[in-house]
């Protein structure tokens, strides 16, 4: 059923004393999605998505995951849902195959140990304890335990956190398996890159509150500086297309840049240089990473660990 | 409950315990090297004689001289004879510094002629492990040589009237029932208030209430892990106490529900205390504060009828002193009546710590 809610979303806060966690989000998870919720630490996304898995109470609002309100009817949820918690850990002495197997019992639902390796990439471990696991094939073998059951949807906390890059591509390749089966992946990240090539949609979050939300390339859109075409020449060119075009045209060095704002703008401008007969080399256009837009949206994050960024929010309102 | 899920959960729980040599040291080796360390300490080796003092109270009548006659005969034995007119052979024997003798009763013969019972009195020093037992052996020897001869002489029915009782208690026989006791209270103390509080920092429970399994099964399935580390343990403590120190107390069925319902005791206090401290180094702390005066002073290496008296009030409020003072009656003393006494109050303090662990005992925090 594409287009049903797999999770809504209404008036949610969630506050810690003084705190407020979360801070009036609303939206929704369509079926298939994979859905990234993008931000710096401390913004609130594990309070968010622990409330959809039954495991905190929202102070305010409602949460409904397939239709279920995870509070109350956590028995059903649990059988329909994968979970990978933030920091997932797990006994140290069992193996990822007796691993699966208890998970597949306790759910009572037969399924093949290697299958599910396979699928996870670790078969090659299959045998070791836990505790020799590298950070990575611990992230799997929760990948694993989550998928045991066959879930509808699974809520992945910030499953590449610590990880070599290697390690991260590995976990992507799995989300994109998922997703080809239509399964519904709701996911947490700190890193841009992770969720603009993994996602359908992403909501940026920061304080407990939704900053942007959609497509990474509508959110690049809408929150983005506009496409720059640079050159190099002398700032006699510059002044040239300054005088002949109605775009910005800026200098950094010997470097020219002009503000594009539609296809045909390259033409135009590569055009009037040709024109001004001033010599000029290496052409090329730039335009804003999700990266980018994050930052400028939230400030600098560092990656891995740290706090929340500066926080520079520019006077940009969610949508 | 579903036991295929408490199988499971028993399954993955064995299989970190075997592959975890600190828990099973503590449960089973430990208990091991004590009762061979004390009972190498307790019996002093060498086949010397040992002096018996031996109280004739029937006039030394021909049967009570045939059975002092059968006493020599075993040839580890010399006897002295110690004269009727002592009162109290028990504190005679003491003020000797606690050397064995017996009593033959006033009416020996006549008793055995009339085919009723006899009962012998024995009296061993408990701490000497070695001594109370050549002791022992050699007049349950005679006892049988007197049996023998009266089957000889007489139709075989009688041998079944001759009910000649012994009371030989040793320090062996004393520790099995205190060892077994360690074993209860310790295998789950050292590693249940370990495992909750280190699952409970790790987010483990917290990763299992997203499965079908519920915490009761959980529960059951802890307890069930060590019963059976308990019923092993139990067997080794009779196995080695029997094979190497001739112990006397064996299996008996009494012995049983101390063996469940001790460790359902433990598991549940070492899990109220696990889950409630706020991280695993508090709750080693209160784990240890629980467990350490027990394992002393709950009757398990001294008996508790040889402390002081406000040491032995001590005693009586510490849930393992009731189970092993039930398995004392059970094993060494045959009181069955004491014993039923002690598993009454044992299943009592089960059920409230288990109520208590279950209520305290979170899968997730809030
Ligand atoms: N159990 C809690 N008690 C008090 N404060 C909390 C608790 N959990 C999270 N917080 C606070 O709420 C904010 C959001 O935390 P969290 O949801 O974990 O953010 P994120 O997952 O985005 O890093 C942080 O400031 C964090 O310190
Ligand atoms: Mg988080």
């Amino acid at each position: 059923m594409p287009g049903e809610n797999v999770v809504e979303i209404r008036g949610l806060v969630k506050t810690y004393g003084a705190l407020r966690a979360v801070d009036g989000i609303d939206l929704t998870v369509q079926r298939g999605e994979v859905f990234s919720f993008l931000g710096p630490n401390g913004a609130g996304k594990t309070t968010t998505v622990e409330i959809l898995e039954g495991l905190r109470e929202p102070t305010e609002g409602t949460v409904r995951v397939l239709g279920l309100d995870p509070r109350t009817d956590s028995a059903r949820l649990i059988r329909r849902t994968g979970v990978i918690p933030q920091d997932f850990r797990f006994f140290d002495k069992i193996t990822p195959r007796e691993a699966i197997e208890f998970y597949a019992g306790l759910f009572g639902h037969p399924k093949d140990p290697d299958t599910l390796l396979h699928q996870v990439a670790l078969e090659e471990k299959a045998q070791d304890r836990y505790e020799n696991l590298s950070g990575g094939q611990k992230q799997k073998l929760g990948l694993a335990l989550a998928l045991v059951n066959d879930p509808e949807v699974i809520f992945l906390d910030e499953p590449t956190t610590g990880l070599d890059p290697q390690a991260r591509r590995a976990i992507w390749e799995v989300v994109r398996s998922l997703r080809a089966r239509g399964t519904t992946v709701f996911l947490t990240t700190h890193y841009l890159e992770e969720a603009q090539v993994l996602s359908d949609r992403v909501a940026i979050i920061q304080h407990g509150r939704l900053i942007a939300l959609g497509t990474p390339e509508s959110i690049i859109q809408r929150y983005g500086r506009p496409e720059v075409l640079q050159l190099e020449g002398p700032p006699a060119l510059a002044e040239y297309l300054r005088r002949s075009l109605s775009l910005p045209v800026r200098t950094e060095g010997n470097q020219v840049e002009v503000e594009i704002s539609r296809k045909e703008d390259v033409l135009t401008v590569l055009t009037a240089v040709q024109a001004s007969g001033i010599p000029w080399e290496r052409v090329s256009t730039t335009r804003d990473t999700l990266e980018d837009v994050f930052i400028r949206l939230v400030g600098r994050m560092e990656d891995g660990e740290g706090g929340t960024g500066p926080g520079t929010l520019p006077g940009v309102e969610g949508p | 409950m579903n036991l295929r899920r408490v199988y499971l959960s028993l399954q993955t729980l064995a299989r970190t315990y075997l592959r975890n040599r600190v828990g099973l040291f503590f449960a089973l080796i430990f208990p091991v090297i004590l009762i061979l360390l004390f009972g190498a300490i307790f019996s002093n080796s060498g086949p010397t004689t040992t002096t018996l003092d031996v109280q004739n109270l029937d006039h030394h009548s021909p049967q009570s001289q045939n059975f002092t006659a059968l006493l020599n005969e075993t040839g580890v034995l010399s006897l002295t004879f110690v004269s009727p007119s002592v009162g109290n052979l028990s504190a005679y024997l003491a003020g000797q510094g606690g050397t064995p003798g017996i009593v033959i009763p006033a009416g020996f013969q006549a008793n055995l002629s009339q085919d009723r019972p006899v009962r012998i009195v024995v009296y061993t020093n408990p701490t000497d492990g070695s001594q109370s037992g050549i002791v022992e052996g050699a007049v349950q020897g005679a006892i049988n040589g007197l049996n023998l001869e009266k089957a000889g002489g007489r139709p075989y029915v009688f041998l079944v009237g001759l009910n000649v009782g012994s009371t030989v208690y040793t320090y062996i026989d004393y520790l099995i029932p205190g060892l077994i006791g360690f074993s209860i209270l310790t295998s789950p103390m050292f590693s249940v208030v370990n495992i909750a509080s280190e699952y409970k920092k790790d987010k483990i429970f917290r990763q299992l209430s997203l499965t079908p399994l519920t915490r009761g099964e959980w529960l059951v399935s802890a307890i069930l892990w060590f019963i059976v580390l308990t019923a092993i343990s139990a067997f080794l403590m009779i196995a080695i106490g029997q094979g190497l120190f001739h112990a006397h107390v064996g299996f008996t069925w009494l012995l049983l529900p101390f063996l469940v319902i001790g460790p359902a005791l433990f598991v549940s206090l070492g899990l109220l205390a696990g889950s409630t401290a706020k991280d695993p180094e508090s709750a080693a702390v209160v784990g240890n504060l629980i467990t350490f005066p027990m394992m002393f002073l709950a009757g398990t290496f001294f008996p508790v009828s040889e402390f002081p008296s406000w040491l032995a009030a001590v005693a009586h409020v510490l849930p393992l002193y009731y189970v092993i003072d039930g398995m004392n009656n059970a094993l060494l003393y045959g009181n069955v009546a004491a014993s039923l006494e002690d598993l009454l109050v044992v299943t009592v303090l089960t059920a409230i710590f288990f109520l208590a662990a279950i209520r305290a005992f979170r899968w997730r925090e809030k």
